[in-house]
């Protein structure tokens, strides 16, 4: 059996921010009861155990654990290459210098335009200028910056002032993800999805600057699976490569795959080898024998893996057809019916996007258009 | 930092090195060395770990290309270029020059 090269630590669901394309779950209450340190140290020692070399240790707002320069201390005795996925709002200069003496080997930093306003105001909070001075500090304290921009139909037209502004802060990589639609998403999918026209342009842009930048900042760009023809290999593989600790302890082969019809499974019940080894979540999509027409028989299934259960469950409330997205797909019209409202020309010039909610957070913005 | 990062090397005198965001890395559970960036993993044979392990930035291509050919019964020269050139070209390696 394969070995997990990477673990997504989401150690908290809270978040300082209310994106409308968020993609943690909805119900968050059910996650309030997080791990303790202790947990965290158990499960870092399990993983590594199990192959596990990369942890990713995101949220919601990673900062928010009081304990996460503890958590990366450990994980970074452990050997394990550690990297902070963070809105860094709340990244002071102490907490980044006690993070970076714990051994955090490279931080991943969200924001959501280059123009304050906008981005302010998909963020849902004012956090543009303290995410800039966060980067900055990133790279005074000498550590590798990753700059993460979610590209939807708000945004994606400013691709070019995107990649300048990232350029200036001096990161490492940027990573032009489009949105999506899971979790919070789903809800806003039709007021996100680009049009055709749009993606043109912004991918036309991506490559120029690549060429023009002449490998001075990597460029990744994360292709929106609505628009293409096979769908993304989700996760690698499911249970292949990677695996997911949400923060009440439940192990997920992908960080979406809660939405999913199938059964638990828990670093408070089980270890991590079992989960990853026996566990009948992580044996129901394993390998191809599960796959249905057109999968079974198609050239591309050990590429594909079928593409995303969770998109898949969403679209046709079963888990195992094969992701519409793909245009082999007996279900793919459900995808194509979207795309052609994205592409209308009724389609009003902006949809109203409903903000994320937070359930210990009161006053926060319900709606902006 | 480098005043350019070229794609290749193009001297024996580049210095090559792991960019800021690499780690080389002995995988127990595998047993064998592996480049790790935050989101990929490169396995590497043994010749590839020997090479990378002198890509420290002072070494230049001509000193590593040494080192080995001392280490090694057969060293193909050209071999090792592409094999630098190619993690150039992916980002997991610097050169300075000069």
């Amino acid at each position: 059996m394969d070995r997990p090269f990477g673990l997504l630590a989401e150690l908290t669901y809270a978040c300082p921010l209310h994106c409308p394309y968020c993609s943690n779950p909805l119900n968050l209450d059910d996650y309030s009861d997080e791990l303790t340190t202790q947990e965290w140290q158990r499960v870092l020692v399990e993983a590594k155990g199990l192959g596990v070399l990369q942890l990713h240790l995101s949220g919601g707002e990673p900062l928010l654990r009081r304990d996460l320069v503890e958590i990366v201390r450990s994980a970074s005795g452990l050997g394990l290459y550690t990297n902070l996925i963070t809105s860094a709002v709340g990244l002071s200069s102490r907490r980044a210098e006690l993070l970076r003496a714990a051994g955090l080997d490279h931080v991943q930093i969200s924001i959501q335009a280059d123009d304050p306003a906008l981005a302010d105001r998909i963020a849902g909070t004012p956090s543009f200028e303290r995410k800039k001075a966060a980067a900055r500090l990133v790279k005074k304290l000498g550590w590798p910056l990753t700059v993460n921009v979610v590209l939807h139909r708000h945004n994606i037209d400013r691709v070019d002032r995107i990649l300048d502004m990232v350029a200036d802060l001096e990161a490492d990589r940027v990573e032009l993800a489009n949105t999506q639609y899971y979790g919070w998403a789903w809800r806003n999918r039709d007021g996100l999805l680009p049009s055709r026209a749009q993606l043109e342009r912004a991918e036309a842009t991506v490559r120029a600057t690549r060429g023009r930048l002449d490998g001075r900042m990597e460029i990744i760009y994360v292709v929106p699976d609505y628009y293409s023809r096979y769908p993304k290999p989700c996760m690698g593989g499911w249970g292949r490569r990677q695996l997911t600790v949400v923060p009440n302890g439940d192990v997920l082969p992908c960080p979406t795959a809660h939405a999913l019809p199938l059964p638990r499974a828990s670093v408070r019940e089980h270890s991590l080898a079992w989960i990853w080894e026996q566990s009948p979540l992580f044996q129901r999509f394993r390998g191809t024998g599960w796959m249905p027409y057109p999968c079974q028989s198609c050239d591309r299934r050990g590429i594909d893996f079928g593409g995303c259960r969770c998109q898949a469950f969403q679209l046709t409330c079963d888990a195992a057809r094969t992701d519409p997205v793909c245009h082999l797909s007996p279900d793919h019209g459900l995808v194509a019916a979207v795309v052609r409202a994205a592409n209308s020309d009724t389609r009003p010039g902006r949809e109203s996007l409903i903000f994320r909610l937070h359930p210990d957070r009161a006053n926060m913005p319900r709606r902006a258009s | 930092m480098p005043s350019t990062m070229p794609m290749r090397t193009d001297s024996d005198a580049d210095r090559p090195r792991l960019a800021p965001h690499v780690r080389l890395t002995f995988d127990q559970a595998r047993g064998g060395y592996v480049l790790l960036t935050p989101e990929t993993v490169t396995l590497l044979n043994d010749t590839g770990a020997a090479i990378l392990e002198l890509c420290d930035g002072e070494r230049t291509v001509g000193k590593i290309l040494t080192e080995l050919r001392d280490r090694y019964d057969l060293v193909a020269d050209d071999e090792v270029r592409l094999f630098l050139d190619d993690l150039l070209a992916k980002r997991r390696l610097e050169v300075s020059r000069g």
